[in-house]
């Protein structure tokens, strides 16, 4: 959810672009990490665990704990936190094996 | 024990708070600091010297009550927001309470709001009377409430329910 | 490509900032290292007025502290600013310090003197489902709102009543968020009063002497499970009760960013009162290897006003070793060390001062 107003800053964001996220066309800014694109877009799970496929999100949001690694453009363990997001990005959530 | 509870009750102020004498005279500021933290610059704040100085950083501060007048210059610059100015006799049965706030929406002058103790407990209503911003720093606003009379030294906070 | 330069500082933050200001007044060649895009570090999520001296920034808020350094830095002629630029090993053999630049470019320098100013990382919380989304660090969720104007979640449970915990539980209200509670294991509130008392006006509960259990939720935090501790720090069975919330910060405190040096072959020391693993260093921030520097949380966890101040000592230090400091900067380094001292010279410095103590014993 991006606020809207705040009692002691201003939020200025630079242009706004589209990404694509699994196929799906994502809203963000690229002057803000893809992570951040997708929370305040709602989407909050990043990737699943290895073994039992748990969901994972963010934790640090500051480059040090990967718990944000996604596939973009083809390149895996990308940290989403710190990554800003590019015009027509390809992200993936990693491992697509979801808990069904 | 305000460590353990995260506010204070009102005895635990003691000699923070000025006598029933000058609560009576007019206008008067309150600083509700009580723990030796490394911070200081309240003691420059006051324009009439009301603040005085320390001698160690970590000192507590102390108002000197007949030098000062209340008019709350010192609210918007104390980084723990702990600076309150009681106006007790401000009218027959009101006080006037000036606190510093940093939320929005802002309220309304000449509007009624829940007021709130130092628990974030409601107390009663209470209208407000100004809004100021202060050149020193403009994102602390000061507001001033008239209040009850026998509130004047409960009330620390304003409800504003954001209205969307 | 190969860079040459004499101090390469490792960190844009308060602490490698200022002891870029206090470098940048020598006739040495600098270079400034930071992974993020921009300078200021942890300085340009705070939104609250500083406290400490006012010749130390206090009454001033954090992010504009954050500004005016970074602005004050790009004026010196012999600073060479390199942002996007991640320090990612020493390698001895070579005596060569590596780095990438853009996640692409990979950079190698050479140095006489460095100083470390990497910062701390946030600590986790051992318990049920402490993985599921909506489970943060406390700066992850102050870097979301202050930085990138996103609000996580809306129904808040804060973990930790030291300063960040306190803090950012405001900030949350400040953004929009509803807090409704703060949770703190130890008997007592863990930050400065003057913060927990802004918070409890709020109506914001502390429940001391109280951690959390379990989180629940399917995909996404949708509660937690709260229990009582008793005075040995078990959980007492029968006191478990559930808030919902779809959002739980972590402020449990921060460990500090070492790996560098041990790549620098500095001898460490674990030391809790400091912050866990730091290294052992004299009195003007030199670690064991002579070359290497240290300022700010990665030298102990503390607060922004010390890692300004270490940053200076650290600086300065370093070019007096290069036989570059002048008289000026020697006095600048003198006054660090009284403010420095007068800082820590309360109840809320003893911490701090122990553990350095630790440190001077063999």
């Amino acid at each position: 959810m991006r606020i809207k107003n705040h009692p002691i800053l201003e939020f200025n964001k630079g242009n706004k672009i589209t990404f694509f996220l699994d196929g799906k066309e994502i809203e963000g800014y690229d002057d803000e990490p893809i992570a951040v694109s997708l929370y305040a877009n709602g989407i909050k799970t990043l990737s699943y665990s290895l073994k039992y496929h748990k969901p994972r999100g963010l934790f640090c949001c500051i480059g040090n704990c990967s718990s944000c690694l996604m596939k973009v453009n083809g390149e895996p363990n990308v940290r989403t936190c710190v990554k800003r997001a590019r015009q027509g990005m390809i992200v993936e959530t990693d491992r697509l094996v979801k808990n069904d | 024990m305000y460590e353990e509870k995260g506010y204070l009750e009102l005895e635990e102020l003691k000699e923070r708070i000025p006598s029933k004498e000058r609560l009576k005279k007019g206008p008067v500021a309150i600083i509700e600091c009580i723990q030796e933290i490394p911070c200081n610059p309240c003691q420059s704040a006051c324009n009439r010297g009301a603040i005085k100085e320390f001698k160690k950083i970590v000192d507590l501060p102390l108002i000197d009550f007949e030098k000062c007048n209340g008019c709350g210059v010192c609210i918007a610059q104390c980084p723990g927001l702990a600076i309150f100015v009681v106006w007790e006799d401000y009218s027959d049965n009101n006080a006037l309470v000036k606190i510093p706030y940093e939320f929005i929406p802002l309220p309304e002058v000449g509007k009624e709001y829940d007021v709130l103790n130092r628990k974030g407990e409601i107390v009663g209503t209470g209208e407000v009377i100004k809004i100021q911003s202060l050149k020193t720093n403009s994102k602390t606003k000061i507001i001033w409430i008239k209040v009850p009379k026998e509130l004047c030294m409960e009330v620390r906070n304003i409800r504003v329910v954001d209205e969307e | 490509m190969i860079k040459e330069t004499d101090v390469v500082i490792i960190g844009g933050g308060p602490a490698g900032l200022s002891a870029a200001l206090a470098l940048g007044q020598t006739d040495l060649k600098v270079l400034l290292l930071e992974r993020d895009p921009f300078l200021g570090g942890q300085l340009v999520k705070q939104t609250h007025m500083f406290f400490g001296s006012r010749e130390e920034y206090a009454g001033v808020r954090g992010f504009e502290i954050g500004n005016l350094l970074s602005e004050s830095v790009k004026k010196f002629n012999n600073m060479e600013i390199s942002l996007n630029t991640t320090a990612c090993g020493y390698y001895n053999e070579e005596d060569m310090l590596l780095a990438v630049h853009n996640d692409e470019e990979l950079i190698r320098i050479k140095f006489k003197k460095v100083i470390v100013a990497t910062g701390a990382s946030e600590r986790a919380l051992l318990f049920e489902n402490n993985d599921l989304p909506g489970i943060y660090g406390a700066g992850a969720v102050q870097t979301l709102m202050n930085l990138y104007g996103v609000l996580p979640g809306k129904e808040v449970v804060m973990v930790g009543s030291g300063n960040i915990g306190l803090i950012i539980s405001y900030q949350l209200v400040q953004a929009g968020a509803k807090v409704k509670a703060i949770v703190e294991a130890a008997p007592k509130v863990g930050g400065y009063f003057v913060h927990a008392a802004k918070v409890s006006r709020l109506g914001i509960p502390i429940y001391t002497k109280t951690t959390v259990k379990t989180a629940f939720g399917k995909d996404e935090l949708e509660g937690v499970e709260l229990i009582s501790l008793d005075k040995d720090w078990n959980e007492i069975q029968g006191t478990e009760r559930r808030i919902d919330c779809d959002t739980l910060c972590l402020a449990v405190g921060l460990s500090p960013l070492t790996e560098l040096l041990w790549q620098f072959g500095c001898k460490m020391r674990y030391i809790p009162e400091l912050g866990g693993h730091i290294p052992i260093r004299d009195g003007n921030l030199m670690t064991t290897n002579k070359d290497v520097y240290i300022a700010g949380d990665v030298a102990s966890i503390e607060e922004a006003t010390s890692a300004m101040l270490e940053g200076t000592i650290a600086a300065v230090s370093a070019s007096e070793s290069l036989n570059c400091a002048s008289a000026e900067l020697l006095e600048l380094r003198d006054k660090a060390f009284k403010k420095l001292f007068d800082l820590r010279n309360g109840p809320t410095g003893e911490k701090i001062l122990s553990g350095i103590k630790k440190l001077e014993e063999e």
